[in-house]
């Protein structure tokens, strides 16, 4: 059976984050980029499966401009087998919505057949939450969101997803879609043998055109502006000082 | 106390890690205590050179630990603490806190904000249980030549400070006069706040004359914020204060696309001054070389008061003596520096960290000499540990696992390289370690892809002091040897201390420096004589030097000769005799009294 898995490209999550002077959009020139954090967690599953036997193949794609290579990379470099890469380079005004990354995933997983696409929950970047629903949507699969634990059998997945009440544990006929929870696992790190290896693995670069999906968005992003900042506070030397403030500036007492 | 009645000598005294800079809090007390604030040196320098700026909660967590067995209990609870915030378990830093509130520093807005949950955990760990020190600990002689503190001399200096910069309660005198590592106590009795170059210039010049010792002491007693810094931004030079706080103005250039010349793990709290006085190195030594080299001026205040104007901020000046680098290193006993002009090189946008593991320490030389080579231009870090300081650190310190699989190497080597194309110098790495791992140098190795994954491989380096003061006592060596010889010293040391204790070697071999750590359940006498004189006699036969970043402070004041040879010593006499004729800078520090 075949994983495939989705990655995407995003600024560093220990990056601070800038907007740009034109306001336009986040600053990622010269800002590291690094893979999504929870793609990285959905590509350690995908190999862990792969290496209890329970998969074949794993294949890495991407949707985005020609530097998200490296994000493949270092997938491969993880362990996958081989990569796919939408080349795509959308204008800040017009980002990709997950629902034309979800046709695209659709468009992939027809083309590949995978018996399981796993996802990160969401992209911490714009923390939208919906590429996987989505593509599960669009493939009428099962889906199995914020995975904490995922068994795979020859028919069947059985996830686990921690729920406010608890552990929910669902169980899903392949093909289906998972997107993945931080505490799924811990994802490995790239070995120099395995970047070595990573070297001579296959890239497909492919256009949404190629694929046949419509990119055209009906939203525009207007403007990014930064959130404001928060006043200084004062340190008061007293109790009454406090109730004083309270009562007669913050008119909450 | 009042002022009348206090009578007893002065003398200063210095404190925590900065030794000397310029919101220097004059500590002026009886003298007659063996004490110093030696300790600190020890752990200054470990902050400074061992720990990064990438983690500042390792190095909280890391000064935190280093007072662990001080306080009753083992009551710190927060783990990763900020490095103010450690200082709860101390009392220096609750004098700290407590002198504060007039005369707030501009910089170091943490400080304020969290003082509350740092007094109220200074509170709880207020009882001291003292380590049995003695053994390490020097003992010095009161300078009978020294005057004694009399209620003019407080009048004097209340007319320069006003009321708030002179401190003579006893309560705020006396948590100053512990040491970080509580190795040093003294008693002393008034604490002076000056705020401006011409208020040190008065108290020099008038402690000169009723020859008053003074020590300044810089770091973490923050009551000059400093001014805000001067930029030169077309040739990147910073002017400032001497109390200016290191991460503040590390994140001052930032801002303006450029970084400070070192980096350290006591950043948070460390003052430019006290890092130039005691010739700090730290992380980015490998790559920006010492303070020597960054420093263009500085403002000097004399011992006699006169003001010293090098504050020029020239690359290249040729005219007579460079009198600046007499102040570099020179650890307060020439002068008190005051305002500084710093060259600080571009911010490069592209990190790449690599975690490698090599077979044996000759492999680690020659991958050092291939990374020279090789990554050239972009090498930023060049870091060993042995197997010993890695399975240390795996079991001691939380959240920390060992990378590459667990196979017995015996050394690892961290490199890092700081570039301006993040592509152009992966690749680069990349190529290097593929063709050092096929010419065996590199037995296993991983390379970060991302800054979380790069934050714990230095995360494993850095945290190896924190854990090391886990196991009990620790007796730590600070010393510069030809890269060769190295690790020699740590091999001869473990067959010297047996099943005593345990050796750990790492350090930063880029710059041929080993931190020699002998891990032991507890400070012993027996212990230290399978350690010392070896260790220095050693390293003065490999022609090394005893302290390589750390400063020889009181600790290592009579161990100089092991590094220098005696005529160069006599010649050290003669410039301190000729700078501070009446030896009131820094007493018993830096120099053997038996030549001043």
């Amino acid at each position: 059976m075949k994983i495939l898995v989705a990655v995407k490209r995003v600024v560093d999550y220990a990056v601070k984050v800038r907007v740009r002077p034109d306001r336009t959009g986040v600053e990622t020139a010269s800002v590291k980029m690094s893979m999504n954090p929870f793609c990285e967690i959905a590509v350690e599953e995908a190999l862990r499966l792969r290496e209890a036997g329970a998969a074949s193949e794993v294949v890495a794609a991407t949707v985005g401009p020609a530097q998200s290579a490296d994000t493949l990379r270092t997938a491969l470099a993880m362990g996958a087998d081989r990569a796919v890469h939408v080349l795509h380079d959308p204008k800040p005004s017009h980002p990709l919505l997950p629902l034309t990354v979800a046709k695209i995933l659709r468009a992939l997983a027809l083309q590949e057949n995978p018996g399981l696409v796993i996802l990160g929950k969401q992209a911490i970047d714009d923390d939208c939450n919906q590429t996987g629903q989505m593509l599960a949507g669009l493939l009428n699969w099962p889906q199995g969101t914020f995975a904490s634990k995922v068994i795979l059998d020859k028919e069947k997945a059985t996830v686990e997803r921690e729920v406010d009440g608890g552990i929910e544990t669902i169980c899903l006929d392949l093909p289906a879609v998972i997107t993945t929870d931080l505490r799924l696992n811990q994802p490995r790190y790239a070995t120099l043998p395995n970047i070595m290896k990573a070297k001579s693995k296959v890239i497909k670069k492919v256009t949404p055109e190629d694929l046949n999906v419509d990119i055209r968005s009906d939203m525009e992003v207007v403007e990014v502006t930064e959130p404001s900042k928060r006043k200084a506070g004062v340190i008061l030397s007293s109790v009454d000082e406090l109730i004083d403030k309270l009562r007669n500036e913050a008119r909450v007492l | 106390m009042p002022a009348g009645q206090c009578t007893k000598p002065v003398r200063l005294f210095s404190l925590l890690h900065g030794s000397l800079s310029l919101p220097p809090s004059f500590h002026l007390h009886e003298g007659q205590r063996r004490r110093a604030a030696r300790a600190l040196s020890s752990l200054r320098g470990r902050a400074n050179s061992e720990t990064s700026g990438m983690a500042r909660r390792a190095a909280a967590g890391l000064l935190r630990r280093h007072l662990g067995p001080l306080a009753a209990g083992e009551t710190l609870q927060a783990r990763g603490m900020y490095p103010t915030q450690y200082g709860a378990a101390n009392h220096a830093f609750s004098r700290f806190y407590s002198i504060q509130g007039p005369q707030r520093p501009l910089y170091g807005f943490r400080t304020n904000v969290e003082t509350d949950d740092t007094q109220q955990s200074a509170h709880m760990n207020f009882e001291v249980q003292k380590r049995s020190f003695s053994c390490a600990a020097a003992h010095v002689q009161r300078n009978p030549a020294y005057s004694v503190l009399n209620s003019d001399d407080v009048s004097y200096f209340k007319s320069i400070l006003g009321e708030s910069g002179v401190v003579q309660d006893e309560d705020r005198v006396a948590v100053s006069n512990v040491d970080w590592m509580g190795k040093y106590k003294g008693s002393s009795q008034l604490l002076l706040l000056p705020k401006s170059t011409a208020e040190v210039s008065k108290i020099l010049s008038y402690c000169n004359s009723r020859r008053l010792a003074v020590v300044p002491q810089g770091g973490n007693t923050g009551l000059v914020g400093g001014s805000v810094p001067v930029y030169d931004e077309v040739n990147g030079i910073l002017t400032c204060e001497a109390g200016c706080v290191l991460e503040n103005l590390s994140s001052f250039v930032e801002n303006k696309g450029f970084i400070m010349p070192l980096d350290l793990g006591a950043k948070g709290s460390c003052h430019i001054g006290g890092n130039i006085s005691t010739n700090a190195g730290g992380l980015r030594f490998i790559r920006y070389g010492s303070l020597h080299g960054s420093v263009l001026g500085l403002e000097v205040v004399l011992s006699d008061g006169t003001v010293l104007d090098m504050l020029t901020t020239l690359r290249k000046d040729n005219t007579g003596y460079d009198l600046k680098h007499l102040f570099i290193g020179s650890e307060g006993s020439l002068g008190i520096v005051t305002k500084v002009a710093i060259l600080t090189p571009a911010k490069l946008p592209s990190t790449n960290v690599a975690f490698l593991s090599c077979n044996d320490y000759i492999s680690c030389q020659k991958l050092l000499l291939a990374a020279r080579r090789c990554l050239g231009e972009i090498l930023s870090a060049f870091e060993f540990m042995d197997r010993h300081c890695i399975n240390l650190a795996m079991k001691y310190l939380e959240g920390v696992h060992n990378p590459l699989p667990a196979s017995p190497y015996n050394f690892y080597v961290l490199i890092e390289t700081t570039g301006s194309d993040e592509s152009y110098d992966k690749a680069k790495l990349e190529a290097f370690l593929l063709r050092s791992m096929e010419d065996g140098l590199v037995a296993d190795g991983v390379i970060a892809q991302d800054i979380s994954q790069a934050s714990n491989f230095w995360r494993i380096r850095e945290g190896i002091s924190e854990a090391s003061v886990k196991v009990g006592a620790v007796y730590k060596y600070d010393l510069s040897i030809p890269v060769e010889k190295l690790y020699d010293i740590v091999e001869e040391m473990r067959n010297r201390v047996g099943d005593m204790g345990q050796v750990l070697g790492y350090g930063h071999l880029g710059d041929g420096n080993l931190h020699l750590n002998i891990l032991s359940t507890k400070y012993s006498d027996k212990m230290l004589a399978q350690i010392e004189p070896f260790v220095y006699e050693w390293t003065s036969k490999q022609r090394g030097s005893i302290s390589a970043e750390h400063g020889l402070g009181l600790m290592k004041a009579e161990k100089i000769h092991y590094s220098k040879s005696s005529e160069a010593v006599q010649l050290m006499a003669s410039i301190k005799k000729l700078l501070d004729p009446n030896s009131i800078l820094n007493p018993y520090k830096v120099l053997p009294q038996s030549v001043l």
